[in-house]
Protein backbone atom coordinates (compact mmCIF):
# COMPACT_ATOMS: atom_id res chain seq x y z
CA UNK A 1 0.00 0.00 0.00
CA UNK A 2 1.15 3.31 -0.57
CA UNK A 3 2.47 5.84 1.72
CA UNK A 4 -0.49 8.14 2.52
CA UNK A 5 1.50 11.35 2.02
CA UNK A 6 2.97 10.04 -1.35
CA UNK A 7 -0.58 8.95 -2.29
CA UNK A 8 -2.07 12.62 -1.35
CA UNK A 9 1.23 14.17 -3.25
CA UNK A 10 0.07 12.11 -6.16
CA UNK A 11 -3.27 13.04 -6.34
CA UNK A 12 -2.22 16.98 -6.38
CA UNK A 13 0.24 16.82 -9.18
CA UNK A 14 -2.49 14.63 -11.30
CA UNK A 15 -5.07 16.93 -10.12
CA UNK A 16 -3.11 20.13 -11.00
CA UNK A 17 -2.07 18.62 -14.66
CA UNK A 18 -5.85 18.03 -15.31
CA UNK A 19 -6.29 21.62 -14.03
CA UNK A 20 -3.79 23.15 -16.55
CA UNK A 21 -4.94 20.79 -19.51
CA UNK A 22 -8.42 22.85 -18.93
CA UNK A 23 -6.52 26.65 -19.83
CA UNK A 24 -5.15 26.20 -23.31
CA UNK A 25 -3.47 29.37 -22.75
CA UNK A 26 -0.78 27.81 -20.76
CA UNK A 27 0.45 26.02 -23.45
CA UNK A 28 1.56 29.21 -25.25
CA UNK A 29 4.77 30.29 -25.57
CA UNK A 30 6.03 33.98 -24.40
CA UNK A 31 9.38 34.90 -26.15
CA UNK A 32 10.22 31.40 -26.98
CA UNK A 33 9.84 30.16 -23.25
CA UNK A 34 6.69 28.05 -21.67
CA UNK A 35 4.16 30.28 -20.05
CA UNK A 36 4.93 31.30 -16.50
CA UNK A 37 1.45 33.25 -15.24
CA UNK A 38 1.96 34.32 -12.47
CA UNK A 39 -0.71 37.34 -12.39
CA UNK A 40 -4.01 36.10 -11.71
CA UNK A 41 -4.46 38.95 -9.36
CA UNK A 42 -4.82 41.44 -12.39
CA UNK A 43 -7.04 39.03 -13.98
CA UNK A 44 -7.19 34.97 -14.36
CA UNK A 45 -6.93 32.53 -17.03
CA UNK A 46 -9.93 31.12 -18.89
CA UNK A 47 -10.38 27.62 -19.11
CA UNK A 48 -12.27 25.58 -22.10
CA UNK A 49 -15.19 25.34 -20.11
CA UNK A 50 -15.75 29.16 -20.04
CA UNK A 51 -14.63 29.28 -23.52
CA UNK A 52 -16.74 26.70 -24.93
CA UNK A 53 -19.93 28.15 -23.25
CA UNK A 54 -19.44 31.28 -24.83
CA UNK A 55 -19.00 29.85 -28.09
CA UNK A 56 -21.40 27.86 -27.89
CA UNK A 57 -23.87 30.34 -26.71
CA UNK A 58 -23.46 32.66 -29.74
CA UNK A 59 -23.10 29.79 -31.98
CA UNK A 60 -26.56 28.03 -31.18
CA UNK A 61 -28.59 29.90 -28.40
CA UNK A 62 -28.34 33.59 -28.97
CA UNK A 63 -30.33 36.46 -28.69
CA UNK A 64 -31.66 39.08 -26.46
CA UNK A 65 -33.25 38.01 -22.94
CA UNK A 66 -35.99 39.13 -21.19
CA UNK A 67 -38.28 40.96 -23.44
CA UNK A 68 -38.44 38.25 -26.84
CA UNK A 69 -41.50 36.02 -27.21
CA UNK A 70 -39.79 33.23 -29.26
CA UNK A 71 -37.97 30.10 -28.57
CA UNK A 72 -34.40 31.80 -28.69
CA UNK A 73 -34.91 34.67 -26.56
CA UNK A 74 -36.94 32.45 -23.99
CA UNK A 75 -33.90 30.20 -23.56
CA UNK A 76 -31.28 32.48 -23.39
CA UNK A 77 -33.19 34.32 -20.63
CA UNK A 78 -33.21 31.01 -19.00
CA UNK A 79 -29.44 30.31 -19.01
CA UNK A 80 -29.02 34.08 -18.37
CA UNK A 81 -31.59 34.13 -15.09
CA UNK A 82 -29.60 30.46 -14.48
CA UNK A 83 -26.58 32.75 -13.98
CA UNK A 84 -27.87 34.44 -11.01
CA UNK A 85 -29.23 31.32 -8.87
CA UNK A 86 -25.85 30.20 -9.32
CA UNK A 87 -24.40 33.16 -8.21
CA UNK A 88 -26.59 33.61 -5.31
CA UNK A 89 -25.50 30.38 -4.28
CA UNK A 90 -21.74 31.00 -4.69
CA UNK A 91 -22.46 33.60 -2.28
CA UNK A 92 -24.69 32.18 0.17
CA UNK A 93 -27.52 34.92 -0.60
CA UNK A 94 -30.74 34.69 0.75
CA UNK A 95 -32.60 34.86 -2.85
CA UNK A 96 -31.68 35.33 -6.08
CA UNK A 97 -33.27 38.93 -6.32
CA UNK A 98 -30.35 39.97 -3.64
CA UNK A 99 -27.49 39.57 -7.21
CA UNK A 100 -27.29 42.05 -9.72
CA UNK A 101 -25.26 41.71 -12.44
CA UNK A 102 -22.55 44.82 -13.18
CA UNK A 103 -19.73 45.23 -15.31
CA UNK A 104 -17.07 44.79 -12.81
CA UNK A 105 -16.58 45.10 -9.00
CA UNK A 106 -15.99 48.77 -9.93
CA UNK A 107 -19.14 49.43 -11.01
CA UNK A 108 -20.97 47.56 -8.20
CA UNK A 109 -18.98 50.09 -6.14
CA UNK A 110 -19.93 52.93 -8.15
CA UNK A 111 -23.89 51.29 -8.04
CA UNK A 112 -23.30 51.49 -4.28
CA UNK A 113 -21.79 55.05 -4.43
CA UNK A 114 -24.44 56.88 -6.73
CA UNK A 115 -27.75 54.97 -5.18
CA UNK A 116 -27.34 53.94 -1.53
CA UNK A 117 -25.09 57.00 -1.88
CA UNK A 118 -27.76 59.26 -2.36
CA UNK A 119 -29.18 58.54 1.02
CA UNK A 120 -26.82 59.79 3.05
CA UNK A 121 -26.53 63.02 4.48
CA UNK A 122 -23.71 66.23 5.06
CA UNK A 123 -21.60 64.91 7.32
CA UNK A 124 -22.13 61.08 8.03
CA UNK A 125 -19.03 59.08 7.21
CA UNK A 126 -17.91 56.69 4.50
CA UNK A 127 -15.09 54.42 5.94
CA UNK A 128 -12.89 52.97 4.15
CA UNK A 129 -9.29 51.31 4.90
CA UNK A 130 -5.62 52.17 3.99
CA UNK A 131 -5.03 48.91 1.62
CA UNK A 132 -7.79 49.66 -0.72
CA UNK A 133 -7.65 49.56 -3.92
CA UNK A 134 -8.30 52.75 -6.45
CA UNK A 135 -11.96 51.19 -7.14
CA UNK A 136 -13.06 50.87 -3.26
CA UNK A 137 -11.96 54.23 -2.93
CA UNK A 138 -12.21 57.04 -6.04
CA UNK A 139 -16.01 56.41 -5.76
CA UNK A 140 -16.75 57.33 -2.58
CA UNK A 141 -14.17 60.02 -2.74
CA UNK A 142 -16.55 61.05 -5.83
CA UNK A 143 -19.45 60.98 -3.44
CA UNK A 144 -18.08 62.92 -1.04
CA UNK A 145 -17.28 65.67 -3.36
CA UNK A 146 -20.71 65.22 -4.86
CA UNK A 147 -22.92 65.37 -1.39
CA UNK A 148 -20.75 66.37 1.23
CA UNK A 149 -20.30 63.06 3.27
CA UNK A 150 -17.37 62.54 5.45
CA UNK A 151 -14.42 59.79 3.45
CA UNK A 152 -12.51 58.47 6.38
CA UNK A 153 -9.51 56.31 6.18
CA UNK A 154 -8.89 53.33 8.97
CA UNK A 155 -4.59 52.92 8.64
CA UNK A 156 -2.87 49.51 8.72
CA UNK A 157 -0.20 48.11 10.98
CA UNK A 158 3.33 47.36 9.89
CA UNK A 159 2.17 43.91 9.17
CA UNK A 160 -0.11 45.02 6.62
CA UNK A 161 -3.05 43.53 8.70
CA UNK A 162 -6.31 45.64 9.10
CA UNK A 163 -5.43 48.43 12.39
CA UNK A 164 -8.67 47.02 13.87
CA UNK A 165 -8.04 49.50 17.21
CA UNK A 166 -8.07 52.22 14.85
CA UNK A 167 -11.04 50.96 13.20
CA UNK A 168 -13.14 51.15 16.68
CA UNK A 169 -12.08 54.31 16.86
CA UNK A 170 -13.03 55.24 14.08
CA UNK A 171 -16.43 53.96 14.18
CA UNK A 172 -16.94 55.62 17.67
CA UNK A 173 -18.94 58.61 17.03
CA UNK A 174 -21.61 57.00 15.45
CA UNK A 175 -21.71 58.94 12.20
CA UNK A 176 -20.10 56.15 10.39
CA UNK A 177 -22.70 55.23 7.41
CA UNK A 178 -21.14 53.23 5.76
CA UNK A 179 -18.10 50.74 6.56
CA UNK A 180 -16.08 49.90 2.36
CA UNK A 181 -13.00 47.37 3.01
CA UNK A 182 -11.59 44.72 0.92
CA UNK A 183 -11.77 41.16 1.80
CA UNK A 184 -8.26 40.19 0.54
CA UNK A 185 -6.17 42.91 -0.52
CA UNK A 186 -4.82 42.90 -4.16
CA UNK A 187 -1.20 44.03 -3.10
CA UNK A 188 -0.26 42.69 0.41
CA UNK A 189 -2.34 39.13 0.11
CA UNK A 190 -4.09 40.58 3.56
CA UNK A 191 -7.16 38.75 4.15
CA UNK A 192 -9.86 40.79 6.59
CA UNK A 193 -11.36 39.33 9.26
CA UNK A 194 -14.73 40.41 7.66
CA UNK A 195 -17.33 39.00 10.33
CA UNK A 196 -15.50 40.70 13.09
CA UNK A 197 -15.63 44.46 11.10
CA UNK A 198 -19.16 43.79 9.84
CA UNK A 199 -20.01 43.09 13.88
CA UNK A 200 -17.81 46.23 14.98
CA UNK A 201 -19.74 48.49 11.91
CA UNK A 202 -23.27 46.99 12.73
CA UNK A 203 -22.54 47.68 16.42
CA UNK A 204 -21.93 51.46 15.26
CA UNK A 205 -25.34 51.70 13.44
CA UNK A 206 -23.39 51.35 9.79
CA UNK A 207 -23.87 49.36 7.27
CA UNK A 208 -20.78 47.24 5.55
CA UNK A 209 -19.77 46.23 2.11
CA UNK A 210 -16.83 44.14 1.54
CA UNK A 211 -14.79 43.73 -1.66
CA UNK A 212 -14.26 40.55 -2.41
CA UNK A 213 -12.47 40.84 -6.20
CA UNK A 214 -9.63 38.73 -4.67
CA UNK A 215 -11.04 37.40 -2.30
CA UNK A 216 -13.62 35.23 -3.66
CA UNK A 217 -11.20 33.32 -6.09
CA UNK A 218 -9.56 31.95 -2.90
CA UNK A 219 -12.32 31.29 -0.08
CA UNK A 220 -15.79 30.36 -0.15
CA UNK A 221 -17.70 33.54 0.60
CA UNK A 222 -20.83 32.86 2.70
CA UNK A 223 -22.39 36.93 2.87
CA UNK A 224 -24.41 35.36 5.61
CA UNK A 225 -22.28 34.14 7.53
CA UNK A 226 -20.19 37.08 7.34
CA UNK A 227 -23.34 39.08 8.09
CA UNK A 228 -22.22 41.77 5.30
CA UNK A 229 -24.48 44.11 3.77
CA UNK A 230 -23.03 44.86 0.00
CA UNK A 231 -20.36 42.24 -1.21
CA UNK A 232 -18.77 42.67 -4.46
CA UNK A 233 -17.11 40.46 -7.08
CA UNK A 234 -16.08 40.32 -10.66
CA UNK A 235 -16.05 37.85 -12.97
CA UNK A 236 -12.78 38.32 -14.71
CA UNK A 237 -10.78 36.68 -11.87
CA UNK A 238 -12.82 34.66 -10.81
CA UNK A 239 -11.67 32.63 -14.46
CA UNK A 240 -14.44 33.97 -16.19
CA UNK A 241 -14.62 36.74 -18.98
CA UNK A 242 -14.12 40.27 -18.39
CA UNK A 243 -17.31 42.48 -18.72
CA UNK A 244 -19.21 40.67 -15.88
CA UNK A 245 -19.67 41.33 -12.29
CA UNK A 246 -21.89 41.12 -9.29
CA UNK A 247 -23.20 42.90 -6.32
CA UNK A 248 -25.08 41.44 -3.80
CA UNK A 249 -26.87 43.26 -1.29
CA UNK A 250 -29.54 42.30 1.30
CA UNK A 251 -32.64 42.62 -0.19
CA UNK A 252 -34.54 45.27 2.18
CA UNK A 253 -31.45 47.74 0.91
CA UNK A 254 -31.46 46.97 -2.32
CA UNK A 255 -35.54 47.37 -2.49
CA UNK A 256 -34.74 51.54 -0.35
CA UNK A 257 -31.99 52.21 -2.93
CA UNK A 258 -33.14 54.60 -5.82
CA UNK A 259 -31.72 53.17 -9.35
CA UNK A 260 -28.51 53.14 -10.88
CA UNK A 261 -28.75 54.12 -14.62
CA UNK A 262 -31.28 54.64 -16.53
CA UNK A 263 -33.10 52.81 -19.67
CA UNK A 264 -34.92 49.82 -21.01
CA UNK A 265 -35.19 46.65 -18.30
CA UNK A 266 -35.13 48.93 -15.26
CA UNK A 267 -38.45 50.33 -15.81
CA UNK A 268 -42.05 49.27 -14.72
CA UNK A 269 -43.86 51.87 -16.93
CA UNK A 270 -42.99 54.33 -18.78
CA UNK A 271 -44.65 57.69 -20.00
CA UNK A 272 -43.04 61.14 -20.74
CA UNK A 273 -44.40 63.03 -17.60
CA UNK A 274 -42.56 59.84 -15.08
CA UNK A 275 -41.50 56.19 -14.78
CA UNK A 276 -41.56 53.88 -12.40
CA UNK A 277 -39.23 51.09 -11.09
CA UNK A 278 -39.06 47.42 -12.09
CA UNK A 279 -38.50 45.73 -9.06
CA UNK A 280 -35.00 44.41 -7.62
CA UNK A 281 -32.65 43.27 -9.05
CA UNK A 282 -34.19 44.24 -12.83
CA UNK A 283 -34.47 48.42 -11.21
CA UNK A 284 -30.40 47.98 -11.36
CA UNK A 285 -29.75 46.69 -14.56
CA UNK A 286 -30.56 49.01 -17.37
CA UNK A 287 -29.94 47.96 -21.13
CA UNK A 288 -29.29 44.83 -22.54
CA UNK A 289 -26.61 42.98 -20.23
CA UNK A 290 -23.53 41.33 -21.00
CA UNK A 291 -25.15 38.62 -22.03
CA UNK A 292 -22.59 35.97 -23.16
CA UNK A 293 -20.17 37.27 -20.37
CA UNK A 294 -23.05 36.21 -17.79
CA UNK A 295 -23.00 32.81 -19.60
CA UNK A 296 -19.89 32.58 -18.96
CA UNK A 297 -19.55 33.41 -15.25
CA UNK A 298 -21.31 30.77 -15.01
CA UNK A 299 -19.56 28.50 -16.83
CA UNK A 300 -16.32 29.64 -14.62
CA UNK A 301 -18.34 28.94 -11.32
CA UNK A 302 -19.39 25.74 -11.68
CA UNK A 303 -16.09 24.54 -12.80
CA UNK A 304 -14.58 26.24 -9.73
CA UNK A 305 -17.54 24.58 -7.44
CA UNK A 306 -16.35 21.50 -10.17
CA UNK A 307 -12.93 21.46 -7.65
CA UNK A 308 -14.38 22.79 -4.80
CA UNK A 309 -13.14 25.60 -2.38
CA UNK A 310 -11.35 22.72 0.06
CA UNK A 311 -8.89 22.02 -3.01
CA UNK A 312 -8.52 25.50 -4.13
CA UNK A 313 -7.77 26.47 -0.76
CA UNK A 314 -5.20 23.91 -0.03
CA UNK A 315 -3.22 24.22 -2.78
CA UNK A 316 -3.22 28.08 -2.57
CA UNK A 317 -2.21 27.43 1.06
CA UNK A 318 0.57 25.58 -0.20
CA UNK A 319 1.84 27.13 -2.54
CA UNK A 320 1.95 30.75 -0.74
CA UNK A 321 4.14 29.16 2.02
CA UNK A 322 6.24 27.89 -0.31
CA UNK A 323 6.97 30.53 -2.17
CA UNK A 324 7.01 33.15 1.17
CA UNK A 325 9.76 30.54 1.98
CA UNK A 326 11.36 30.12 -1.44
CA UNK A 327 10.96 33.96 -2.25
CA UNK A 328 12.65 34.62 1.37
CA UNK A 329 15.70 33.06 0.25
CA UNK A 330 16.36 35.19 -2.93
CA UNK A 331 19.15 37.44 -2.27
CA UNK A 332 18.02 41.03 -1.15
CA UNK A 333 14.36 40.70 -1.64
CA UNK A 334 11.55 42.11 0.35
CA UNK A 335 8.46 41.06 0.95
CA UNK A 336 5.52 43.59 1.45
CA UNK A 337 3.02 42.50 3.73
CA UNK A 338 3.40 39.76 6.26
CA UNK A 339 -0.22 39.83 7.69
CA UNK A 340 -1.02 36.64 9.32
CA UNK A 341 -3.88 35.66 7.51
CA UNK A 342 -3.14 36.31 3.84
CA UNK A 343 -3.95 34.67 0.73
CA UNK A 344 -1.61 34.00 -3.05
CA UNK A 345 -0.91 37.24 -3.60
CA UNK A 346 2.99 38.34 -2.72
CA UNK A 347 4.13 42.10 -3.60
CA UNK A 348 7.94 42.42 -3.12
CA UNK A 349 10.64 45.00 -4.30
CA UNK A 350 14.83 43.60 -4.82
CA UNK A 351 17.31 45.71 -3.29
CA UNK A 352 17.40 49.16 -5.39
CA UNK A 353 16.30 47.32 -8.90
CA UNK A 354 12.89 49.02 -9.83
CA UNK A 355 10.24 46.80 -10.44
CA UNK A 356 9.59 47.62 -14.25
CA UNK A 357 12.78 46.34 -14.63
CA UNK A 358 12.15 42.89 -12.77
CA UNK A 359 8.77 42.13 -14.66
CA UNK A 360 10.35 42.79 -18.21
CA UNK A 361 13.22 40.55 -17.32
CA UNK A 362 11.27 38.14 -16.12
CA UNK A 363 8.92 38.40 -19.06
CA UNK A 364 11.91 37.82 -21.18
CA UNK A 365 11.91 33.95 -19.55
CA UNK A 366 8.28 33.62 -20.17
CA UNK A 367 7.22 34.92 -16.49
CA UNK A 368 4.11 37.17 -16.04
CA UNK A 369 4.48 39.16 -13.25
CA UNK A 370 2.44 42.76 -12.40
CA UNK A 371 4.74 45.74 -11.71
CA UNK A 372 3.83 49.26 -9.92
CA UNK A 373 1.16 50.71 -7.63
CA UNK A 374 -1.15 48.05 -8.48
CA UNK A 375 -4.18 50.61 -8.10
CA UNK A 376 -3.38 51.45 -4.61
CA UNK A 377 -1.55 54.83 -4.79
CA UNK A 378 -2.16 55.66 -1.03
CA UNK A 379 -0.97 51.81 0.05
CA UNK A 380 2.72 52.56 -1.90
CA UNK A 381 3.04 56.06 0.04
CA UNK A 382 1.90 54.23 3.13
CA UNK A 383 4.63 51.49 2.42
CA UNK A 384 7.06 53.86 1.27
CA UNK A 385 7.71 52.45 -1.87
CA UNK A 386 6.77 53.87 -5.47
CA UNK A 387 6.08 50.50 -6.88
CA UNK A 388 6.39 46.92 -5.94
CA UNK A 389 7.06 43.81 -8.14
CA UNK A 390 3.86 41.19 -7.50
CA UNK A 391 3.59 37.53 -8.23
CA UNK A 392 -0.22 35.96 -7.51
CA UNK A 393 -1.20 32.70 -7.67
CA UNK A 394 -4.06 30.59 -9.28
CA UNK A 395 -5.46 27.20 -9.30
CA UNK A 396 -3.04 26.89 -11.97
CA UNK A 397 0.00 27.46 -10.34
CA UNK A 398 3.17 24.54 -9.81
CA UNK A 399 5.59 24.85 -7.09
CA UNK A 400 8.03 24.58 -9.92
CA UNK A 401 7.00 27.75 -11.38
CA UNK A 402 7.57 29.69 -8.43
CA UNK A 403 10.82 28.11 -8.05
CA UNK A 404 11.82 29.37 -11.45
CA UNK A 405 10.54 32.39 -10.40
CA UNK A 406 13.00 32.49 -7.33
CA UNK A 407 15.94 30.89 -9.55
CA UNK A 408 15.62 33.71 -12.35
CA UNK A 409 15.11 36.60 -9.87
CA UNK A 410 18.53 35.83 -8.33
CA UNK A 411 19.79 35.98 -11.87
CA UNK A 412 18.29 39.55 -12.14
CA UNK A 413 19.88 40.70 -8.87
CA UNK A 414 22.92 39.49 -10.61
CA UNK A 415 23.22 41.95 -13.51
CA UNK A 416 21.70 44.76 -11.35
CA UNK A 417 23.97 44.27 -7.75
CA UNK B 1 18.33 32.77 -18.36
CA UNK B 2 17.11 34.45 -21.87
CA UNK B 3 20.19 37.78 -21.36
CA UNK B 4 17.69 40.37 -22.56
CA UNK B 5 19.61 42.63 -25.50
CA UNK B 6 17.58 45.74 -23.86
CA UNK B 7 19.60 45.56 -20.72
CA UNK B 8 22.56 45.85 -22.35
CA UNK B 9 26.10 47.00 -20.18
CA UNK B 10 25.67 50.50 -21.58
CA UNK B 11 22.23 50.50 -19.76
CA UNK B 12 22.81 48.82 -16.79
CA UNK B 13 26.02 51.19 -16.20
CA UNK B 14 24.60 54.16 -16.57
CA UNK B 15 21.37 53.81 -14.38
CA UNK B 16 24.30 52.13 -11.66
CA UNK B 17 26.63 54.92 -12.18
CA UNK B 18 25.25 57.89 -14.04
CA UNK B 19 27.40 60.40 -15.60
CA UNK B 20 25.46 63.61 -15.91
CA UNK B 21 23.96 63.23 -12.62
CA UNK B 22 22.99 66.30 -10.33
CA UNK B 23 22.16 69.53 -10.00
CA UNK B 24 23.77 72.23 -12.50
CA UNK B 25 25.08 75.27 -10.85
CA UNK B 26 24.51 78.59 -12.89
CA UNK B 27 21.55 76.22 -15.51
CA UNK B 28 19.03 79.17 -16.46
CA UNK B 29 16.47 75.99 -17.30
CA UNK B 30 14.54 74.13 -15.23
CA UNK B 31 12.42 71.09 -16.46
CA UNK B 32 10.69 67.66 -14.89
CA UNK B 33 8.82 65.07 -16.12
CA UNK B 34 7.06 61.91 -14.21
CA UNK B 35 4.68 58.88 -15.44
CA UNK B 36 1.88 58.55 -12.99
CA UNK B 37 1.54 55.43 -14.14
CA UNK B 38 4.17 53.81 -12.24
CA UNK B 39 6.17 57.31 -10.65
CA UNK B 40 8.98 58.05 -12.61
CA UNK B 41 9.87 61.10 -12.33
CA UNK B 42 13.00 63.19 -13.87
CA UNK B 43 14.40 66.62 -12.86
CA UNK B 44 16.43 68.17 -15.30
CA UNK B 45 18.83 71.76 -15.48
CA UNK B 46 20.25 73.37 -18.53
CA UNK B 47 22.48 75.74 -19.54
CA UNK B 48 22.05 77.31 -22.84
CA UNK B 49 23.94 80.36 -24.76
CA UNK B 50 23.33 82.95 -27.14
CA UNK B 51 22.75 81.07 -29.74
CA UNK B 52 20.44 78.68 -28.64
CA UNK B 53 22.57 75.70 -27.84
CA UNK B 54 22.72 73.14 -24.87
CA UNK B 55 25.90 73.75 -23.54
CA UNK B 56 25.38 71.46 -20.73
CA UNK B 57 22.78 69.04 -18.87
CA UNK B 58 22.55 67.74 -15.62
CA UNK B 59 19.02 65.22 -14.42
CA UNK B 60 17.88 63.58 -11.24
CA UNK B 61 15.93 60.74 -12.26
CA UNK B 62 14.22 58.42 -10.06
CA UNK B 63 13.00 55.50 -12.09
CA UNK B 64 13.47 52.41 -13.44
CA UNK B 65 17.42 51.19 -15.22
CA UNK B 66 15.79 52.14 -18.63
CA UNK B 67 14.66 55.39 -17.47
CA UNK B 68 17.84 56.43 -15.53
CA UNK B 69 19.96 55.49 -18.39
CA UNK B 70 18.08 57.76 -21.44
CA UNK B 71 18.17 60.09 -18.91
CA UNK B 72 21.96 59.91 -18.50
CA UNK B 73 22.73 58.80 -22.33
CA UNK B 74 20.50 62.24 -23.18
CA UNK B 75 22.29 64.42 -21.17
CA UNK B 76 25.51 63.29 -22.96
CA UNK B 77 24.49 63.37 -26.06
CA UNK B 78 22.52 66.91 -26.16
CA UNK B 79 25.54 68.97 -25.18
CA UNK B 80 26.63 71.44 -27.43
CA UNK B 81 23.41 70.81 -29.97
CA UNK B 82 20.87 73.12 -30.81
CA UNK B 83 16.87 72.58 -30.78
CA UNK B 84 16.50 71.69 -34.21
CA UNK B 85 18.98 68.85 -33.65
CA UNK B 86 18.09 67.59 -30.35
CA UNK B 87 14.60 67.11 -32.44
CA UNK B 88 15.71 65.10 -34.61
CA UNK B 89 17.55 62.88 -32.10
CA UNK B 90 13.88 62.85 -30.55
CA UNK B 91 12.27 61.69 -33.47
CA UNK B 92 15.11 59.27 -34.46
CA UNK B 93 14.78 57.94 -31.41
CA UNK B 94 10.90 57.47 -31.79
CA UNK B 95 11.59 55.86 -34.85
CA UNK B 96 14.05 53.43 -33.01
CA UNK B 97 12.02 52.59 -30.11
CA UNK B 98 8.38 51.94 -32.27
CA UNK B 99 10.21 50.11 -35.28
CA UNK B 100 13.51 48.59 -33.57
CA UNK B 101 15.61 49.82 -36.28
CA UNK B 102 17.64 52.58 -35.15
CA UNK B 103 19.14 55.19 -37.65
CA UNK B 104 22.43 56.19 -38.28
CA UNK B 105 23.88 58.58 -36.61
CA UNK B 106 21.93 57.39 -33.15
CA UNK B 107 24.85 56.18 -31.33
CA UNK B 108 24.55 55.18 -28.29
CA UNK B 109 21.22 55.51 -27.89
CA UNK B 110 20.21 52.73 -30.36
CA UNK B 111 20.31 50.56 -27.14
CA UNK B 112 17.03 51.34 -26.55
CA UNK B 113 15.66 50.21 -30.17
CA UNK B 114 14.72 46.72 -28.80
CA UNK B 115 11.60 48.24 -26.24
CA UNK B 116 9.78 48.07 -29.67
CA UNK B 117 9.41 44.17 -28.50
CA UNK B 118 8.51 46.02 -24.87
CA UNK B 119 5.89 48.53 -25.69
CA UNK B 120 4.77 49.10 -22.29
CA UNK B 121 8.60 50.53 -21.68
CA UNK B 122 8.77 52.83 -24.54
CA UNK B 123 7.56 55.51 -21.93
CA UNK B 124 10.13 54.74 -19.69
CA UNK B 125 12.95 55.86 -22.10
CA UNK B 126 10.88 58.67 -23.92
CA UNK B 127 10.47 60.24 -20.35
CA UNK B 128 13.32 62.57 -20.13
CA UNK B 129 13.29 63.26 -23.78
CA UNK B 130 10.19 64.63 -22.82
CA UNK B 131 10.67 66.89 -20.62
CA UNK B 132 13.72 68.11 -22.18
CA UNK B 133 11.70 69.21 -24.91
CA UNK B 134 9.20 70.30 -22.74
CA UNK B 135 11.78 72.63 -21.33
CA UNK B 136 13.14 73.86 -24.24
CA UNK B 137 9.80 74.66 -25.99
CA UNK B 138 8.56 76.70 -22.40
CA UNK B 139 12.11 78.33 -23.16
CA UNK B 140 11.48 78.93 -26.81
CA UNK B 141 7.61 80.54 -26.16
CA UNK B 142 9.33 83.14 -23.19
Amino acid sequence: MMDQTVASRTDVVGSLRRIRADFPILSQKVHGKDLVFLDSAASAQKPRQVIDAMADTMRTQYANIHRGLYWMSERTTEAYEAVRDQVAAFLGAQAREEIVFTRNSTEAINLVAHSFGSLLKPGQVVLVSEMEHHANLVPWQMLRDRTGVELRVTPITDDGALDMDALARNLSDGQVALVAITHMSNVLGTITDARAIADMAHAAGAKVLFDGSQLAVHRRVDVRALDADFYVVTGHKLYGPTGIGVLWARREILDAMPPFLGGGDMISTVSFERSTWASVPHKFEAGTPAIIETIGLGAALAYIESIGFDAIGAHEEALTAHALKVLGNVSGLKVIGTAPDRGGVISFTMDDVHPHDIATLLDRNGIAVRAGHHCAEPLMRRLGVSATARASFGIYTTPEEIDFLAATLEQIRGFFV
Amino acid sequence: MAQDDLYRTVVLERARTPRYAGPLAGAQLQGEGSNPLCGDRVKLQAGVDAQGRVTALRHETRGCAICAASADLMAERVAGQDRARISQMHAELVTAVETGIAPEGLGDLSVFAPLHRHRSRIRCAMLPWSALIGMLNDDKDR
